[in-house]
């Protein structure tokens, strides 16, 4: 199981170095949005709760455009095909393409958080910074998880684009009321206020019922 | 395979019980102290919350036996309940919006959990049918839909906790009156409304899985009386067409 | 039913006992009844549509039988497909190889699925022609390159049964003798092959199954097979 999983993600690390789809449209998407905010607020920096929201709405909708690319490889190159009929256990799939989702968000918010920081937000984040990491890598695991799923739901299916983000949107809002929340006095105007630690609950809970759950249900998308 | 039974007796009582729960409401159950006549709406809003909740769980737990078993009667019963339990929660957001309005003024509120919940799980299970319906393949059909009810019932009490969770501690509950403090006649209408739309909500269920499944039935017997290119073929639909 | 000469005592390749698909109320394949004993040949025809390309996934594991009974290398299909998987060899329409990475990495992480060293890759590749173009990516090839990387692919891991849909459309006759040693006659594992060049077919073959709308209209040794047999299972 191990070296399967390690050779789907380095299959898909040589994709992406290859042809640059995943991360660079994230990226750009994410610094573009923070422009848009920054014009649709008419505020030219934010604190608190107001942070909080922009980030994580922003960082979700572009996770919403790495899921739609997650399996289109699989999808129009033959790659399920090939897969299935490997001696190996099929859920590997699923979890070498929630890490390759898993990192690829990372790799985008290494350098949007950093943008955001710069572009939009008030206070300094220097202090807060351990808890912001705890955050967002509880949250990437879940937009991780219900990302590959709903990617995987959704490739097959005719509107791929269309359903993808429909149907990931709504059951990541747990995610980003978690996020935000626990975010928001990290980002406070006057320094940086009590870290909420119960939000670190309700993520780890999320992840760990639907990553649970993924893991149960995904061999049934892959069969015929 | 009959779905069927029960029904006329189911039906009765469904009627009796929602005409009783109605009675109760205008004629026994006392004004509230606070908001008056409009609380009333309150026995309808959260009954149809409670059912079209648990409606879609068991769309979750039916999609479940569905991919364990690969029976399609299962799958037919989970869109059923689906489809009814959108229905209703549809209801309870224009009911809950009504509320909002005579008691607030305004047509919406952010601080009522289960309005807030409802509007996601509506945003969530509008995209079953869509789903179901740009999947061409009729098995493969039924299994994603599947997939998806168990994923959504599973993120129905995961959502509710995190909202209730989040507006508890901006703003105080301001329209919830279940819970302990109900007076003896609130709590007797309250406990009839929940039972007759339970009824409601099981009735319908049945009909409209007697219905489909005699439909799909008829078409599978025409089908051998006409040989296999004797009727036109079926065209695409959200709605399982096999059993 | 008469058999071909075999090694003793080894199982079918494929026993297939009226075996059906559909899709939705279109039926693809009805009542398809054949035993193909191991290491031997059997060349399907049939016109489009006829349920060749279903068979094919139904042997490769990709689909489930909705009716009968499927066998392939002795594993029940659905229910024991994990003892087939990595045994059966697919050559599809589709080369099912990354149109971005370059050969050898398509054929290594194919390698490292199945548990394949990488010097097979290397090895295979030199027998096909393709050590010079081994590093550039699959989207620059020809069609008949790509077909003999697809090839490789199919046969890297030693399958015991070859899926073979016109292997040799694409390739011109150097490609051909390149890839005749790994799935030609004599190359050791059983093969289904389909093929629309009903001469090369019959010689290929030491059986022969004839399609027509989904049902079995013809099976026999290839040879008590004539040509006009096969080209009627086209009208």
């Amino acid at each position: 199981m191990r070296e399967t999983v390690a050779a789907l993600i380095r299959k898909d690390l040589q994709l992406e170095r290859r042809s640059f789809e995943s991360v660079p449209a994230m990226l750009m998407f994410s610094i573009s949005t923070f422009v848009l905010f920054h014009f649709g607020l008419d505020r030219g920096s934010l604190a608190g709760d107001l942070a909080a929201g922009v980030l994580w709405v922003t960082l979700l909708l572009a996770a919403v455009l790495g899921m739609n690319r997650l399996f289109v490889a699989e999808r129009e190159q033959g790659g399920f095909d090939g897969f299935l009929m490997a001696p190996v256990d099929r859920t590997a799939l699923f979890v070498a393409k929630a890490a390759v989702l898993f990192g690829f968000l990372v790799a985008v918010e290494l350098v949007a958080v950093p943008a955001f920081v710069v572009l939009l937000l008030e206070p300094g984040i220097g202090q807060a910074l351990p808890e912001l990491l705890a955050v967002l890598v509880l949250a990437d695991a879940g937009i991780a998880v219900v990302g590959t799923l709903i990617g995987a739901l959704g490739v097959q299916t005719r509107a791929r684009d269309l359903i993808i983000p429909v149907i990931a949107l709504p059951l990541l809002v747990p995610v980003v009321i978690a996020a935000a929340e626990a975010t928001a006095p990290l980002l406070a105007a006057g320094g940086a206020g009590d870290f909420p630690v119960r939000w670190l609950g309700v993520l780890a809970l999320y992840d760990a019922v639907f990553g649970l759950l993924a893991y149960a249900v995904f061999d049934f998308l892959l069969e015929e | 395979m009959t779905f069927g039974r029960g029904l006329r007796a189911l039906s009765i009582a469904s009627a009796v019980l929602v005409t009783g729960a109605f009675a109760l409401v205008f004629f026994y159950a006392s004004n509230d102290a606070d908001q008056g006549f409009v609380q009333k709406i309150f026995y309808v809003h959260v009954p149809l919350a409670i059912v079209a909740l648990c409606g879609f769980v068991a769309g979750g737990i039916f999609g479940i036996k569905h991919l364990r078993s690969g029976e399609r009667a299962d799958d037919l019963r989970s869109y059923v309940a689906i489809h009814i339990s959108l229905v209703f929660a549809v209801g309870v957001l224009i009911t809950g919006s009504i509320w909002a309005r005579a008691s607030w003024g305004h047509w919406w509120l952010w601080d009522e959990p289960t309005l807030v919940s409802f509007l996601i799980v509506f945003l969530l299970y509008a995209c079953y049918q869509p789903l179901r319906f740009s999947i061409e393949d009729p098995e493969r059909q039924a299994r994603y839909a599947s997939v998806f009810a168990i994923v959504a019932g599973a993120f129905v009490p995961l959502n509710f906790l995190a909202v209730r969770m989040a507006e508890q501690l901006s703003h105080p509950r301001v329209l919830g009156t279940t819970g302990g403090s109900m007076p003896g006649d609130m709590r007797l209408t309250f406990v009839v409304a929940l039972v007759g739309v339970t009824c409601l909500f099981v009735t319908l269920w049945k009909y409209e899985l007697a219905s489909k499944s005699a439909s799909i039935q008829l078409r599978s017997l025409r089908r051998r009386l006409a040989g296999d290119d004797g009727l036109a073929p079926l065209t695409r639909s959200a709605a399982p067409q096999q059993l | 039913m008469a058999t071909a000469a075999t090694t003793a005592g080894s199982a079918p390749a494929v026993a297939l006992e009226g075996v059906g698909r559909a899709y939705g109320e279109r039926v693809a394949l009805r009542e398809i009844s054949f035993t193909l004993p191991a290491g031997a040949t059997v060349a399907v025809f049939g016109a489009n549509g006829a349920g060749k390309t279903t068979l094919l996934r139904i042997l490769a594991g990709l689909l489930r039988p909705h009716a009968g009974r499927a066998t392939v290398l002795g594993a029940e299909l659905p229910r024991e497909a994990y003892r087939s998987r990595g045994r059966t060899g697919l050559l599809a329409h589709e080369p099912l190889l990354y149109r971005d990475l370059t050969v050898r990495e398509n054929l290594r992480f194919h390698a490292r699925l199945h548990g394949v060293g990488g010097g097979r890759v290397e090895a295979l590749c030199e027998q096909v022609g393709l050590a010079g173009r081994a590093d550039d990516p699959v989207r620059t090839l020809s069609r008949g390159m790509t077909q003999r990387a697809a090839i490789c692919r199919a046969v890297l891991h030693a399958p015991e049964l070859l899926l073979l849909d016109e292997p040799f459309a694409n390739l011109d006759p150097g490609g051909a003798a390149a890839v005749a040693p790994l799935i030609g006659r004599g190359s050791g594992p059983a093969r289904v092959l389909i093929s629309h060049d009903a001469e090369q077919g019959l010689a290929e073959a030491d059986w022969v199954l004839g399609l027509r709308g989904g049902r079995q209209a013809l099976w026999a040794a290839a040879a008590d097979v004539a040509l006009p047999d096969v080209r009627g299972l086209y009208v």
